[in-house]
């Protein structure tokens, strides 16, 4: 095997890297305080060097070589949909009430396989939503409205 | 209080009515979990710990226990079926429980798991109603600097037990740590990584951390490449045991609950790490050791009852210490702080009915799930054929709600989705989801436990090398990570966890 560079541990060194120096330098505005009392300020900025170094060395082994592994292609259209969903989810939940926002949340999440079309999302959706509001509203009592403000008129 | 009295109050408590019930719900809800695809305790637990808000301490910590348990159960019965362990501690059983159902000879297979597990979780509980008082007497003793030793063991001790690269693991439990931090400051008050939203002062939920790469990280990766599962056995018929059967598998059911008891304990998936040791040794100790691979029913026997052994067992640190073994665990102490209860050595003085509840519960979980597995086995297997296209809605709008009715705080629907994503990315990577929780939970302790040691030493970092007990810990927690780096035990873990890939 020709030694390469492994791409995953390169990406994965310069995330770690960059996440670190973020926690790293924002804690540096905090008091760091001193070994007596410390600050904020002071294991943030430790760890966030240890999170440094530890990226720079999976960076460097990653330049050593070694083997790919291949993967499947990312499901961007689950990404997009899911986190859609979700946000929406989170965008709705207090003006629509639970049944709607339940209803469409599941219904975009379901469309993230491509093995479900727009009826059998829309079922798995009407059935998802019978079920949460059994389980959530009259189950748990949960305080969520059914319906909510942005729907009464 | 003798022991006798305590497990007396115990049963008492948990054979109270409803907190039956609650385990019968926790044991169920496991099993299913167990059994369906793509959705695992720790997901599962995270989404429930709101629900459980409602009950009261015991009940809630009842039923997420039976969760845990019930799941290691569930796991097996699909490890055996259809040869996908539904939990990772089940990969081994399926080598020859899936073999023994190709020859017709499922029920076995998962009598004998069931039987296995059901004798292994007893005697754990056994061992932890005895055990766990006397250490969490040692434990009192300890102050600061001693729990940030014990702190730093436990993190180190389970990378050395996960798979994959062991750099990775250490920066994701680094991460994990510092992601803790975010929120506001426990000794002044400032807030810390908020970009200025009220909403982070008190600090990311864990909830969302757990579901985001738990839960939605998981889906992506499931749905990456979609395929249909073929349930192959579609019924499954006699479930007995023959007399030679019984024969063949009390010893290895016996050391196999040894195994698990103390591998148990150690942090970080010791229950996966048994049930590989049972199925090494079992093949080892084996007169026909040609026959694992190809349907032994010791290699079902063994690794079943270890990884059930462990999963009792892991319970220990927690009760005593309040350090989480690993994941599951971790949520644990994120529902007792839910309940206004600090998990550690006082839950024992303060809370007897709770401590000794747990454990009671537990066996009476564990003989009901025997009960729900053996019987109703054909219900199961009709579980089986649930496809993941409907399961994976279900997950994520499960989460949604659960994670909102916590604070009905909106912040923490949008965490899911930040985690799901930095989740997604970083298993894809080859990082282990596993440290990262482990490190976001005992983060804010760690931090918490190292300024406390440091005010009483005023300043002096020698403190952890002079006090014994937090020295020895924090040699052991070097020498695990010497060990896990040296050449040769890499190559072993290499092989361990080659199988279960």
């Amino acid at each position: 095997m020709a030694a390469r560079i492994v791409r995953d541990d390169l990406i994965a060194g310069g995330i770690f890297v960059l996440l670190g120096s973020y926690f790293a330098l924002e804690a540096l505005n905090y008091p760091l305080g001193t070994p007596f009392r410390m600050g904020p300020g002071f294991m943030p900025v430790a760890l966030g060097g240890v999170l440094v170094a530890l990226g720079l060395a999976i960076l460097l082994k990653s330049l050593r070589g070694g083997e790919n592994v291949d993967q499947h292609a990312p499901p961007w259209r689950a990404i997009v949909l899911i986190s859609g969903a979700v946000v929406f989810f989170g965008l709705t939940i207090r003006g629509l009430g639970l049944v709607p926002t339940v209803f469409i949340t599941v219904a975009i999440t379901a469309l993230a396989s491509r093995m479900n079309n727009i009826l059998a999302a829309l079922i798995i959706a009407l059935g998802m939503t019978v079920l949460c509001t059994l389980v959530f509203a009259v189950g748990l009592r949960v305080t969520v409205p059914l319906f909510g403000p942005w729907l009464r008129f | 209080m003798d022991i006798f009295a305590s497990l007396g109050l115990g049963f008492a408590t948990a054979l109270e009515p409803m907190n039956i019930l609650y385990c019968f719900i926790g044991v169920l809800l496991g099993t299913l979990v167990g059994v369906l695809p793509g959705i695992g305790p720790t997901a599962t637990i995270a989404m429930l710990l709101p629900i459980t808000f409602s009950l009261s301490p015991v009940g809630a910590l009842i039923m997420l226990a039976g969760i845990y348990y019930g799941a290691q159960y569930g796991g097996s019965t699909t490890a055996i079926l259809i040869n996908l362990p539904g939990e990772s501690s089940s990969a081994v059983t399926a080598i020859d429980g899936y073999q023994m159902a190709r020859k017709g000879r499922a029920g076995p297979a998962l009598a004998t798991a069931a039987l296995g597990s059901f004798f292994a979780g007893s005697v754990a509980t056994l061992l932890l109603a005895f055990f766990a008082p006397p250490l969490a007497r040692a434990a009192l003793s300890f102050g600061p600097p001693e729990y940030f030793a014990l702190i730093v063991l436990g993190l180190l001790v389970s990378i050395a037990l996960a798979h994959g690269s062991i750099l990775k693991a250490l920066a994701m439990i680094v991460l994990g740590l510092l992601l803790g931090m975010v929120g506001q400051d426990i000794y002044t008050g400032t807030p810390r990584f908020t970009f200025g939203f009220r909403e982070l002062f008190s600090g990311l939920n864990f909830v969302s951390v757990a579901v985001g790469v738990f839960g939605v990280a998981e889906i992506l990766r499931n749905l990456e490449s979609e395929k249909n599962r073929e349930v192959m056995v579609k019924k499954v018929t006699n479930l007995w045991l023959t007399r030679d059967d019984f024969r063949r598998i009390t010893a290895p059911v016996l050391r196999g609950t040894a195994l698990g008891s103390v591998l148990g304990i150690l942090p970080g998936g010791g229950h996966i790490l048994s049930a590989f040791a049972s199925y090494s040794a079992e093949k080892r100790l084996s007169k026909t050791p040609q026959e694992f691979g190809k349907g032994a029913i010791e290699g079902v026997a063994g690794p079943e009852s270890a990884n059930n052994a462990a999963a009792q067992t892991s319970f220990i640190p927690l009760l005593t210490l309040g350090i989480p073994a690993h994941p599951v665990m971790a949520l644990m102490v994120g529902a007792f702080i839910l309940q206004g209860i600090t998990p550690g050595p006082n839950v024992i003085n303060d809370e007897p009915a709770l401590f000794w509840g747990i454990i009671a519960s537990m066996w009476i979980g564990n003989l009901l799930l025997v009960l729900l597995n053996l019987p109703l086995i054909g219900l199961w297997v009709k579980m089986l054929t649930i496809p993941y296209r409907v399961l994976f809605p279900a997950i994520v709008i499960f989460a949604c709600i659960g994670c909102y009715s916590i604070n009905n705080n909106i912040f923490d629907v949008y965490g899911i989705v930040f985690f799901g994503l930095l989740g997604y990315v970083l298993i894809r990577l080859g990082c282990e989801p596993a440290p990262l929780l482990l490190g976001f939970v005992l983060g804010p302790l760690l931090e918490e436990h190292f300024r406390r040691a440091m005010i009483i030493s005023r300043g002096d970092f020698s403190v952890f090398v002079t006090r014994p007990i937090s020295a020895v810990l924090l040699a052991l927690a070097l020498g695990v990570v010497i060990l896990a780096l040296l050449p040769s035990l890499r190559r072993k873990r290499a092989e361990v966890f080659v199988e279960e890939d």
